[in-house]
């Protein structure tokens, strides 16, 4: 029986479970005379039956659906005749491969008569395995859907235990945002020390060159690659910067205008409007960078002879992977997201702040520049820190719109590459986890892991610092 | 003027109105930063939109062309045609060819060779054998007339003649260039513009006139079904806990820190987590719908529980004490009385949560979503793809006709985030009560 048969037999079973053990306590309680004289509800006494039957079914179903394979596989390994045990671990792991894919008969290839006797072995240990898992599974059905019945006395305390399973349940549903970030620290610090173990990190964080391409070859020129990670920071923070030069102004700005200037009927029309910018796919913000921005930018600034830099440099050259089209089209995704938080902080300066400042004769600019943004400015900048670590971990937009060649430059009218367009090009298509080509992307992965939940952390902790003063 | 005190020194109010005209210049100035700056956001907003449908309409249609096919029997290599593996693996390129080069009156080998560089020869032999399949008996060794579809080139070529420069042009020799002007001054039987129905119809292709969104289409829905399963009792649950069980201790505040740092960490960190834990760790197949609802399902969580949190914190704390007064338990309270009256500010976070699902792409890239599946995914463990993927793949392919399928598809992509959005604003308005 395959697992999903399994799996709506225990919900049958706990179905029945829970019907078994209800209608038992309220035969129960029309002998005593009544609900009144059971401790708990009959619902509670149902569930706790259902929960008898549930909880340790489905921990042997997912135990087994975990582990069944490689308890197999061991089984296969020590069972293979004394050559097949001297082969390589390439050549064994091949071996598995091919008895695998002609157990699970994906494959009809005719291999050896050994591999083939292995495969049947595969099978009947398959087959083997899903029969005493089915009787298993059925017998504790059977037992503990019995034992819950027993149980259900008029003085059983059910609804307590129901109620701590229930408390059980929500509280590791809450714990598992510590797992996650757990897990994110555990996957992405662990590959990073074993990359740092054949790659210095003095040579990461300062190198200036950077080629990941690693020979296939050893005695390939350049065969160890270059894992130099200034070029990439460099090219990050440059299509930040260009972003929030975009972002910044124009979000504050219209912020201001709409908390300050704007009647609520502007309000109402222009907000959900920009948030809408917000809420367009980052990949269709790529689209638009890599085959709109781009190439518009080109047109007009390819061959430009600007007065003051052409005397130094000639005339422009602009390369068709910009960095400047990906930070343009960036900047615009973030200004709905730093208009948004803006607001919000203005709008927290009390309005006593504003009628002050009207009672000595200044004017509503004046107000915003002398009262309400100094007033604002720890939540603003906050805001602005926020923003920038949505900028730096953007994926999308700079993995469409900018190339991959790392160059050590600020010229925005360059190609340049990041952090997050390195990681995916070294991570997609298929990759051995010892190589440190592979590895070196969880290093970049802890870097911007770190840098963004140090940008978040300054940011909530100086916008929380900030609201205490007015609540 | 009576204020004037001494001749030398002017009065605060005449200092006031020497400035005034000034700082009201500096008003309507700062005012006008700021209608700037919504103007930008708006134009971006429009440019953004005209750029996207301009170019995605042309992904909807294509070119097709009347043209008769004789299906003659030796050509086709078919002897019996009740056999169906003859009938599947027989020769319809050549027929088709045939008529291509009747078509064209084309003889000789160069003028055959650039015949067939303007029809799409394979797909129209596919068409032709799925017709072959139902009523092989009927068709054979008759002539059928059937909408055949340009090459990509000359749809490319089509679309934009009478565009500055003329794209596409350099595609195609004099002889080419004559036949397709030919074809175009034909009164009847000439080239039809047509809604491309392939494109909903199929999965992709390497052909980009074949190539359609299905398969992608209904990888996302899978995600989306995986990710909403697993996010939506989780999130509620989470929220539940936070805020009607939590104890106000050390142990808390650590989970809503995490939660609260969840939100802000880069979405492409969050695949890297999928590659190491559910790959690598407990080796999940890759590419499938199953680990691609799993890692947004982490990623989407922190939004559902802020947002349900938000809506339970909504309802009055006197719902409360009234269950409590007449002898609910806590958990009756909680399942009878706050999940109901906060259940739609919980759907409006969660349908907020999966329309951001839907949209991104970073992690999914990471486990490998971003390939090439023709086949539609039967099953959340079958490999898949998603819209913003398939968005990305055809982005990444040279052919010409790719590049407009993209487009068609983020209009599809859009239309459903619209949707969903629409559907979570009609929840907050529709269903949300106010105390």
């Amino acid at each position: 029986m395959s697992f999903s048969t399994l799996f709506v037999i225990i919900l049958v079973g706990i179905a029945v479970a829970y019907v078994l053990g209800r209608s038992r306590s309220l035969t129960i309680a029309g002998r005593l005379g009544g609900i009144k004289s059971l401790h708990s509800l009959p619902f509670y006494y149902g569930t706790q039956a259902a929960l008898w039957c549930a909880i340790p079914c489905l921990i042997l179903l997912a135990l087994w659906a975990a582990f069944d394979d490689s308890i197999i596989r061991q089984i296969i390994l020590q069972h293979l005749s004394p050559e097949q045990q001297n082969l390589s671990a390439q050549e064994l792991s091949l071996l598995l491969n091919t008895v695998e894919s002609i157990a699970s008969g994906v494959s009809s290839i005719q291999a050896s008569p050994e591999v083939m006797a292995i495969a049947d072995r595969v099978i009947s240990l398959r087959q083997l395995s899903q029969t005493i898992l089915a009787v298993t599974i059925i017998c504790a059905l059977v037992l503990l859907a019995a034992w819950g019945w027993v149980k259900v006395k008029p003085e059983y305390r059910a609804r307590n235990g129901v109620e701590r399973v229930f408390m059980l349940f929500l509280l590791t549903c809450s714990t598992l945002a510590i797992f996650t970030t757990v897990g994110i620290v555990f996957s992405v610090l662990f590959e990073s020390i074993r990359f740092f173990g054949m790659i210095p990190i003095t040579e990461f964080l300062f190198g200036t060159h950077w080629s990941p391409q690693l020979a296939i070859r050893s005695d390939q020129v350049g065969s160890s690659g270059a894992f130099g990670a200034i070029p990439l920071f460099t090219g990050t923070m440059l299509i930040s910067l260009i972003a929030m030069i975009i972002a910044v102004p124009t979000g504050l700005m219209t912020a201001i205008y709409l908390s300050e200037y704007a009647n609520n009927k502007v309000r109402a029309i222009v907000k959900p409007l920009l948030e809408i910018l917000a809420g367009i796919p980052t990949v269709v913000y790529g689209f638009f960078a890599a085959l709109t921005v781009a190439p518009m930018i080109k047109n007009a600034l390819h061959g430009l002879e600007l007065p003051l830099i052409s005397f130094a440099i000639g005339p422009l050259e602009v390369s068709g992977e910009s960095a400047l089209a990906a930070g343009l089209v960036m900047g615009v995704m973030i200004i709905p997201f730093v208009s948004s938080l803006s607001d919000d902080v203005i709008n927290a300066v009390p309005q006593s702040l504003r009628d002050g400042s009207y009672g000595l004769g200044s004017t509503q600019s004046e107000t915003v520049k002398k009262v309400i943004l100094p007033a604002a400015l720890p939540g603003i900048v906050g805001a602005i820190l926020l923003a920038v670590s949505r900028a730096i971990g953007e994926t999308m937009i700079v993995v469409m719109a900018v190339g991959t060649a790392a160059r050590l430059t600020m010229n925005p009218l360059e190609s340049v590459t990041t952090v997050t367009v390195q990681m995916t090009t070294l991570l997609i298509g298929d990759h051995e986890f010892d190589s440190a080509k592979t590895l070196a992307a969880f290093a970049l992965g802890l870097v911007l892991f770190v840098i963004t939940l140090g940008l978040n952390f300054f940011a909530l902790r100086i916008v929380k610092k900030y609201r205490e003063q007015y609540d | 003027m009576t204020d004037r005190t001494d001749d030398n020194k002017l009065n605060t109010i005449d200092l006031v109105n020497k400035n005034l005209a000034k700082r009201f210049r500096a008003e309507k100035r700062f005012q006008a930063y700021g209608i700037a700056s919504i103007c930008f956001g708006l134009f971006c907003l429009v440019f953004l939109f005209t750029d996207i449908i301009s170019k995605g309409t042309r992904g909807f249609f294509y070119h097709y062309m009347p043209m008769e096919i004789n299906l003659d029997a030796d050509t086709l290599g078919i002897t019996d045609t009740s056999d169906t593996d003859q009938i599947l693996a027989a020769n319809y390129t050549a027929v088709v060819k045939k008529a291509v080069y009747e078509e064209f009156q084309a003889s000789g080998r160069k003028q055959k060779k650039d015949a067939r560089k303007l029809i799409a020869i394979d797909a129209t032999g596919y068409k032709i054998q799925g017709l072959m399949k139902t009523n092989a008996e009927s068709l054979i060794n008759t002539t059928i007339t059937i909408d055949v579809l340009v090459d990509d080139k000359v749809d490319f070529y089509l679309k934009r003649i009478g565009n500055y420069g003329e794209p596409g042009k350099e595609y195609f020799n004099e002889q080419q260039l004559a036949w397709i002007e030919q074809l175009m001054d034909k009164e009847s039987g000439g080239l039809e513009k047509k809604l491309n129905v392939a494109f909903f119809t199929s999965g992709d292709s390497a052909q980009s006139e074949e190539a359609g969104i299905l398969s992608a289409f209904m990888g996302s829905l899978y995600l989306l079904l995986v990710t909403f399963c697993l996010s939506f009792p989780i999130g509620i649950a989470a929220a539940v806990y936070l805020e009607e069980y939590a104890p106000k201790n050390k142990w808390t505040d650590l989970i809503e820190i995490n939660i609260n740092n969840l939100a802000a960490v880069p979405s492409i960190i969050f695949g890297l987590l999928g590659l190491a834990i559910f790959l690598s760790f407990f080796g999940f197949p890759r590419s499938t719908p199953l680990v691609g609802g799993l890692v947004l399902t982490l990623m989407t969580l922190p939004t559902i529980i802020i947002s349900s949190r938000a809506a339970i914190k909504a309802v009055p704390p006197s719902i409360r004490e009234a269950a409590y007064g007449i002898g609910a338990s806590k958990m009756q309270v909680t399942i009878h009385h706050v999940i109901p009256l906060a259940m739609p500010g919980m759907l409006t976070g969660t349908i907020i949560g999966l329309a951001q699902a839907l949209g991104e792409s970073a992690p999914l890239l990471m486990i490998g979503m971003a390939a090439f599946i023709p086949d539609v995914p039967g099953g959340i463990t079958d490999p898949a793809t998603v819209l913003p993927m398939q968005i990305f793949q055809w982005f990444r392919n040279a052919d010409a006709g790719f590049s407009e399928k993209a487009s068609a598809a983020i209009m599809i992509l859009i239309m459903f985030l619209i949707m969903m959005n629409a559907l979570a604003v009609w929840a907050r308005k529709r269903l949300e009560r106010r105390w």
